[in-house]
Parts: structure tokens; sequence; C-alpha cells
């Protein structure tokens, strides 16, 4: 990073950033709590997941006061611009990635009542896996600056919608076949569509690096839709 | 206060000379009494003797107070420290061969030994480190020993993906006021990777062989019950009974070497292997099974040996598994290509294709095909003498080696599966 004249400006600058890393990591952790959670049937795990997200709520308004006085004090110019206003996109989307774990984790007690399947948690920890991948390597390049590793994250967020649609073809499948699954099939559903939007916010976040890092924005070509919205079983797919 | 000063200068100067003066007692007094005798035998006048008796004194003041092996020994060990302060912080680092961070005040890396360069992928000096290790445990010691409010802090620190790493983390400041703090990364994933297969294994297991189990355990059932006397139907069932037990077996030596695999530590860099000429043995070792489902593979290879960083044998089984299920899967199509090529790019990568023209895999099963005991096909699976873990091996052997496995399919136009590796 360059340096100013004025140390201090430096110093919060780079506050700004310990803290969106400090709510990335709790965003992290957070997630990968939940749905350890809901694959252990771990009631006591969803509370403290619960209880966490009051940390990025937190975080977030701090971060929101910090950069806005940042602005009005030392008006920033180009990169430093860039990189506060990035600074409060990244952290409103970090929060919405914990609100999104803390909405899994609240459903475990839900999904874990009727015994489900163990394939079907598969999918959603297979899922997950993609999901919480994507936020690691969007929020390491925000530390390294590499924006070259980008590219590969849209193959990724493609891959996230595909196994979305299958785990929701899935459970539909599974409702059918017996309606007493639909309670937690519902549930899991919900959980699955929440992963997917983590996906989506891990997405958002490259792109806001990739505008803080370069100054453009990256190049609109993303199919951004998954195709559950399209998904119609008949009574033929259950057999 | 001038007085007393006086005082304490006083008191450490006699104390001085009584040291010396101690330590020099045997040659000062062989001195002194070598003068007198001189002085008495040759009737010196008194003055030259008083001289010389004063000189004696000075000497054996200024004398140093340690004998000379002592001394000896001093002196190497100042000219060892002299050697080790000469060493440079950074080729020591680099000697360490665990990850180690030396970081500023602010939390910017100064300084990342090779060894956390491989373990946390292109960590460069100037990075911060309270932006990379995000785990919250992690920041808080971070945070403590660089702000001074503690000497050390021991953590765990754990990174789920894409491979599951358990490290136990030192955080420590080095001396006192030079401002430099250094991390030091214990990797102890071996002990977490041992419970997780034991747990995986036993769950992974119990459940898949309960089928055939059952089955086999119906059939002697029947043999020992109806069917005792029924040789048409024995034999019908004992066949069963083998093809069960046979597939025991294979799930058996597929869920082992999935296990091994993960026992594993991460893959050490450096090894590199000719991606081409293991694809060219892999076909010549399925030769067999390729003429028997009546397959020809056609080969795409060209002539230049690609080479790729990676472990030899594990890339073979990749290659092996996914040739053996485009043989297999995609009999209908009655042919297979292979084909090799390197793929520009931000990042140099080979990508080798492996395109059958069976029916294809249907667009919902795509995403999930790498998962343990996934099957887009049940009885089909069965009748090919599949586990449901092939691809899972695949899988996991690429992330091991910072590769990926895309897949291609149309209905009814066939698959291609190809991997990446970063090329070397």
């Amino acid at each position: 990073m360059n340096t100013h004249i004025v140390r201090s400006y430096d110093e919060d600058l780079k506050y700004l950033g310990n803290r969106l890393a400090a709510m990335g990591g709790h965003a992290e952790r957070m997630v990968d709590e939940a749905v350890l959670a809901l694959v252990n049937a771990d009631a006591g795990l969803a509370r403290k997941v619960i209880a966490d997200d009051l940390f990025l709520d937190e975080t977030q308004r701090e971060i929101d006061d910090k950069a806005i006085v940042l602005i009005a004090k030392r008006q920033p110019m180009a990169d430093d611009l860039r990189e506060v206003v990035g600074a409060i996109r990244i952290s409103a989307d970090l929060e919405r990635v914990g609100d999104l774990g803390k909405n899994i984790a609240k459903r475990v007690v839900a999904v874990t009542e009727g015994r489900q399947p163990l394939s079907l948690f598969r999918g959603l920890q297979a899922l997950a896996e993609l999901a919480l991948n994507q936020l690691k390597d969007v929020l390491d390049v925000y530390a390294s600056r590499s924006v070259e590793r980008l590219v590969f994250m849209r193959d990724r967020d493609e891959q996230i919608d595909l196994m979305y649609t299958s785990l929701f073809r899935e459970l539909l499948t599974y409702m059918m076949e017996d309606p007493r699954n639909i309670t937690s099939c519902t549930h899991l559903l919900f959980c699955a569509k929440n992963i997917e939007r983590i996906g989506d916010h891990a997405t958002n976040i490259a792109e806001t690096v990739y505008y803080v890092v370069t100054g453009e924005q990256m190049p609109i070509d993303r199919p951004k839709e998954d195709k559950s919205h399209k998904v119609v079983l008949t009574g033929e797919d259950v057999g | 206060m001038a007085d007393t000063r006086r005082q304490e200068q006083t008191r450490r100067l006699l104390s001085l000379a009584a040291g010396r003066f101690a330590n020099n007692r045997w040659m000062f007094g062989a001195g002194a009494a070598a003068v007198l005798g001189l002085a008495s035998y040759a009737g010196a006048p008194k003055a030259p003797v008083f001289c010389a008796l004063g000189f004696l004194v000075f000497a054996a003041f200024l004398a140093p107070n340690r004998p000379r092996g002592q001394r000896h020994a001093g002196q190497t060990a100042a000219t060892d420290r002299g050697r080790l302060e000469g060493l440079s912080a950074r080729s020591l680092a680099e000697a360490v061969g665990d990850p180690l961070i030396v970081f500023d005040r602010a939390g910017t890396a100064v300084h990342v030994n090779q060894a956390a360069r491989s373990a946390f992928n292109a960590t460069a000096p100037g990075l911060s480190l309270l932006m990379k290790f995000r785990a919250p445990e992690m920041q808080s010691a971070i945070e403590r020993v660089r702000t001074g409010a503690v000497d050390n802090e021991v953590v765990d620190y754990t990174e789920r993906v894409p491979i599951e790493r358990v490290y136990r983390a030192t955080v420590s400041a080095i001396g006192r006021g030079t401002g430099l703090n250094v991390v030091v990364f214990k990797d102890q994933s071996e002990a977490r990777r041992i419970d997780r297969m034991r747990a995986d294994f036993i769950a992974n297991a119990s459940h898949e062989l309960r089928t055939p189990l059952a089955s086999i355990s119906g059939f002697v059932e029947t043999l020992r019950g109806p069917a005792r006397n029924d040789a048409v139907a024995r034999d019908n069932f004992l066949q069963i009974m083998q093809n069960q037990t046979a597939r025991m077996a294979r799930l058996i030596d597929d869920l082992l070497s999935l296990s091994r695999l993960e026992m594993k530590p991460y893959l050490p860099p450096g090894a590199t292997v000719d991606v081409r000429q293991v694809v060219e043995s892999v076909i010549d070792s399925l030769a067999p099974l390729a003429r028997e489902s009546g397959v020809v593979v056609e080969r795409n290879l060209g002539d230049q040996p690609l080479e790729a960083r990676g472990d030899r044998d594990e890339l073979f089984q990749v290659f092996e598994n996914l040739l053996e299920n485009a043989c297999k899967y995609g009999q209908a199509g009655g042919r297979v290509v292979v084909s090799v090529e390197i793929a520009g790019g931000p990042a140099a990568e080979v990508a080798v294709t492996i395109r059958d023209f069976g029916p294809g895999i249907p667009e919902e099963h795509i995403p999930r095909v790498t998962e343990r005991f996934y099957r887009v096909d049940v009885d089909n699976s069965r009748a090919q003498k599949g586990t449901g873990l092939g691809l899972a091996i695949v899988k996991h052997i690429l992330t091991r080696h910072n590769g990926r496995l895309t897949i291609w399919s149309k209905p009814g136009e066939g698959a291609a599966f190809t991997v990446h590796l970063p090329a070397k």
C-alpha cells in the first residue's frame, strides 16, 4: 500500500482491512460450524453459531462508522476511495453470510427431529464445501491482492448452482416418496438455498475485490442463475 | 549526595582491588619476597626497592582476575557468538522445516520461509497476517503478541478447505523491543486424519457392506432350508453369493485406498511427472479391459513430454479410474478418445481429457458424481462392478495436487472428463 504523509491515515485504512479480515474469519467459521451442527445434529454447536452472529453485526456497524468518518476526515482519492467503499460493501456481504449461517443453525433442531438418510447430508456437505472454498479463496485474494486468481471462481459459482439444482431435485423426490419427510426436507431445502446464497455473496465479494485492486469492473459474463426454478417432478421420476 | 557517591566509588574500587589481589596473591607474594630478598642481599638503597614493590602492587592490581583457561574459553565463546550474530535471520528461517513467518508490529509479513510459502500458497512478504489467518483464535493471538500484551501464545489453527489441515501455531515476540514477532506452525494434521479416517471408514463400510451381507445371509438361510435339495437353485445361489463377496472385497479395497490417500500428508512440492507417459502406461495396462468391452482407445497425445507437479502413482490411479469408467459406461459408443494438451492462460496447466461416446450423464447428476457412493444409475453401476468410490478417489487426489476435474456431458453424445493439473 502507498504511504501517505499523515501516518494515521495509513493506520486507519489498515484498521479497516484488519476488521474486515476478522469478520471474514468469523463468517467462515460460522458457516462451517452451522453445517457441522446440521450433519451431526449438534444443538449446542448450533446455539454457539447463533450467538456468534452478534460479533458480525457489531463489526459491520463499526466498519461502516469508521469508513464514513474516514471519508469525511481524509477525503480519500482513487485507490484509497475504492478501498474504503470496498470495505463497506464487503462487510455488508459478510454480514449477510453470517445471517445465512445463523439461519442454517436455527434449523438444526427442526431438521434432525426426524432422522434423514445420510446421503442427503452428504450432498449438503459437498455444497457447503464448495461455498466455503469459494469464500476462503476470495478472502485470500483480498489479502494477497492477486486478482488473477479470481478467474477460476466463476466456474466454481456455476458448480455451486448446478449442485444446488441437483440437491433440490433430490429433496423433492424424498418428499414425494413419503410425506413424513416433508418437514425436514423443506428445512434442508432452505439450508441448501442459504448455502447457495453464500456462494453468491462470495462472488459479489470477488467482484468488489477486483474493482478495489484494478479500478475496473469485472466483466459481466457470469451465468448467474440456478435452474431449480425449472425443476418439475412427475410421479414417474420417483418410480 | 556527593559524599555517598564518593563512598560508593571507593567501596567498589576497594572490593575490586581485594578481588584482584586475592586472585594474584601467590604471584604477588613471590614477587615481593624476591624483591625484598634481593634488596637485603645486595643492600640496595631503599628508594628503588620501594619503587619495585610499588610496581608489583600496581601490576597485581592491573592483572586480569581470570585464569588463562577461563579467559580462552571466554574468547572462543565470543567468536562463536560473533558467528551466530553474523548469521542472517533469513537463512535461519529458511533452514527451519516448519512453516515460519516473521512479522512486524503492524502485522505485516517481513519474511516468509519456504515451508510457509508452499503450505499457505503464495504468502509473499508485505502480506497482512491478520488478513491471511482469519480464524478468530489466530486473530486474537496475533493481536495480543503484536501489541505486546503477551510475549507468546499457542493456538490451534485449522484450515478446513480445500484439504483439512490442523496446525499448532506458536506466536511469539522476537527478543525485547525489536518490534518483530514470529509465528511458527507445527503440522498436527496426521493425528486428526487418523481419527477422521477411523470414523469415516466405519460409517461408510458398515453402511455399504450391509446390503451384500444381508443378501448373502438370506441365501445361506434358503440353501439350508427350502432349497436344500435343489441342485439348480443351489448353483444359482452360490454364483450370486460369490458375486456379492467379490463386490464386498472390491469395496473394502476402494475404501482402504481412499482412507490411505486421506492419511497421507499434504503433497510436498517438487516431485514432477511426465503426464503423457503416465497416460500412455495407463492405456497400455487397461488394454485387456478395453478389448473385453469392445472399446477402441484412440490416443491423441502429441509427442512432447508434459511435465506437471505431482505423484506418479496417484496420477496413475486418477487416469486409470477415469479410463476404466469410460470403457465401462461408454461401452455403447465403441470408442474412447484420450487427449492431452497444455492450456495457456494466467497459470499454465496440463489438461487431460478422456472422452467417451456412450449414453452420457444426465445434467442433474454431473455436479454430484464425485461424492462418495453417489451413483447415477445404481443397477448399471452394480452390474459394472462399480463401488461408487472411483470418482471420489479421483477428486481427492486432484485436490491434493491443486488440480481440478471438469465434466462435460450431453445425453446421447457421451461424456468428457478433463483433468487439469498445474504445469511445471
